[in-house]
């Protein structure tokens, strides 16, 4: 039982419609850093994506291949399971399905995995078909370290944490496998539509 | 070194509310590199849910998500907690 | 005391605002009475929670900056320009207003007289407030344990507790000020951020096996305690308080 503050208003923004709010969610002009540990400095010269597991012959690019790859603007909303919804976000990013063009997999499930051991699972249907990008610059400017950078994911239909920040491949997988966070406490899916923040929800 | 980084003691009150004694003095022995110290001193990251790692070895000591009616915690990276009771 | 277990269920409860006080331009000090608070220890802290009409809450911590005093608390906020809790703290409390808290919290970063010294105590802005509990609680135990603190600010204008800091001098409490962006005319002590050269002229040798509290912003605590190790210092006689990027 709470009660409430008076003349508290927090910084939430108004003038918001909530057509575009999911249910529990704030919506913020900040753009909140959360991290579940240090901001890793991988050197461009180092880093790689990968496509890993069930599929043929793994593949890789180098920062340059990676960068060399077809990419596109999007806009998108963002939501996080502490309850702050970020609207009209700007990325630019090489979408998921240009990763998997031409892999042949029965894999129905991939693994995000990040520097610093961080990983986060999804249906594969869920990264495929527009619905999710691996990007690497926001608002016009090469993606902040404390924001993901060099590249993190973006799949904004699932509550952040599912786009993992300073992400490194995909492992296609035929099993799913319940990441950093889904193993203890939230949601396997995370829906924000319909507010799938915790197991059980 | 990282701006982020706080001590466990920012979230003694969440342990405290969790364990019901008060945490940041309890020794933990990490699974990783088995250095031992007070919770107090680990150091705490917010991201989706609270981390707790090893300041020796940067290995993840505890992960704890709270709703308003659950906590979900994973210790697997304390081998051993000591508390005094 | 020692060896007591702080126990007992954390609950949520209202406070009231019983007094503000101005402390330099952007930090102020907010007294609570708090109903059946059981007193608490030097380097405690509550955990405060605020509730919008729309059911939006907002929780932070704050260091209790006063020694015990019966019901009475007193936190010391300073007020961040993008913050979304402190300037409601400063600026729109107002005595009679009730918030939630809870408390007191911590065990880890506490100081009573009792553990002794020498103390040494290093604060970079507001993270002067709990070490101001401990130099606070000495003074009021009467206790003379040898207390250095080697306080980090700006400018002197953002020196909170200045007067109180030269009447407590003395009796065994040295305080040493660096002011890193501006001094007045005839400034004699340090004009530079801390670093390892600063701390070893101020604190006490290894061999002296001093108890170290270190607190303020993130990158000031971590330079701090790398470079107490760097002069010899044992790593678990340095207990720290990061802020956060920004500080308190």
């Amino acid at each position: 039982m709470t009660v409430v503050s008076r003349g508290f208003r927090g910084r939430r923004a108004a003038d918001v419609n909530p057509a575009r709010v999911p249910p529990g969610q704030y919506v913020t002009r900040d753009f909140p850093v959360l991290s579940a540990g240090p901001t890793p400095h991988t050197a461009l010269q180092l880093w790689d994506f990968s496509i890993i597991g069930e599929l043929d012959q793994p593949r890789g690019w180098t920062w340059e291949q990676f960068r060399a790859l077809p990419s596109e603007e999007i806009t998108r909303d963002i939501h996080c399971v502490t309850k702050w919804s970020k609207l009209d976000t700007v990325w630019r990013g090489v979408a998921v399905d240009t990763l998997l063009e031409g892999i042949e997999t029965s894999a129905e499930y991939v693994t995000a995995y990040s520097d610093g051991g961080y990983t986060t699972n999804l249906p594969l249907e869920d990264v495929t078909g527009g619905k999710a990008w691996v990007v690497f610059a926001y608002e016009g400017q090469p993606l902040a370290p404390e924001h993901g950078g060099p590249a993190r994911m973006l799949v904004p239909h699932h509550y952040f944490w599912k786009s993992a920040k300073w992400v490194r491949g995909l492992r296609l997988q035929s099993t799913d496998e319940p990441g950093f966070w889904e193993t203890n406490g939230y949601h396997n899916y995370g829906d924000p539509w319909q507010e799938q923040r915790y197991s059980g929800d | 070194m990282n701006e982020l980084r706080l001590d466990g003691n920012a979230v003694a009150g969440l342990l405290q509310e969790v364990f019901a004694v008060e945490m940041t003095t309890a020794i933990g022995t990490c699974s990783g590199c088995s250095t031992a110290g007070p919770v107090g001193a680990a150091h705490l990251y917010r991201g989706a849910g609270i981390v707790l790692r090893c300041p020796h070895c940067g290995n993840t000591l505890a992960k704890i998500v709270k709703s308003d009616s659950r906590v979900w915690i994973d210790l697997t990276g304390i081998r051993t907690l000591e508390v005094t009771v | 005391m020692a060896g007591t277990a702080l126990l007992g269920r954390l609950t949520w409860q209202l406070a009231e605002l019983v007094e503000v006080v101005a402390e330099t331009p952007h930090v102020k000090t907010i007294v609570f009475d708090v109903p059946g608070w059981p007193g608490h220890r030097a380097g405690q802290h509550v955990d405060v929670r605020l509730t919008a009409e729309d059911g939006y809450q907002a929780e932070r911590s704050y260091s209790i900056a006063s020694a015990s005093d019966g019901t009475r608390i007193a936190l010391t906020v300073q007020r961040l320009e993008d913050g979304e809790v402190s300037p409601y703290l400063t600026d729109e409390l107002r005595p009679g207003d009730k918030i939630e808290l809870r408390g007191p919290i911590g065990g880890y970063f506490v100081w009573e007289p009792s553990e002794g010294g020498p103390l040494m105590l290093v604060a970079g802005g507001s993270g002067i407030v709990p070490l101001m509990a401990m130099i606070r609680t000495r003074a009021a135990a009467d206790d003379d344990t040898e207390t250095r603190l080697l306080y980090s600010t700006r400018s002197q204008d953002d020196v909170i507790y200045r007067d109180e800091l030269e009447r407590l001098s003395g009796n065994g409490l040295t305080v040493v000020h660096t002011l890193t962006d501006s001094q007045p005319p005839g400034w004699t002590s340090y004009a530079r951020r801390v670093d390892a050269e600063m701390l070893a002229e101020v604190t006490p040798a290894p061999a002296e096996r001093p108890r170290f509290y270190a607190c303020g912003p993130t990158p000031f605590v971590e330079a701090v305690a790398e470079a107490l190790v760097q002069l010899g210092h044992d790593p678990r006689a340095i207990k720290t308080e990061r802020f956060g990027p920004t500080g308190g």
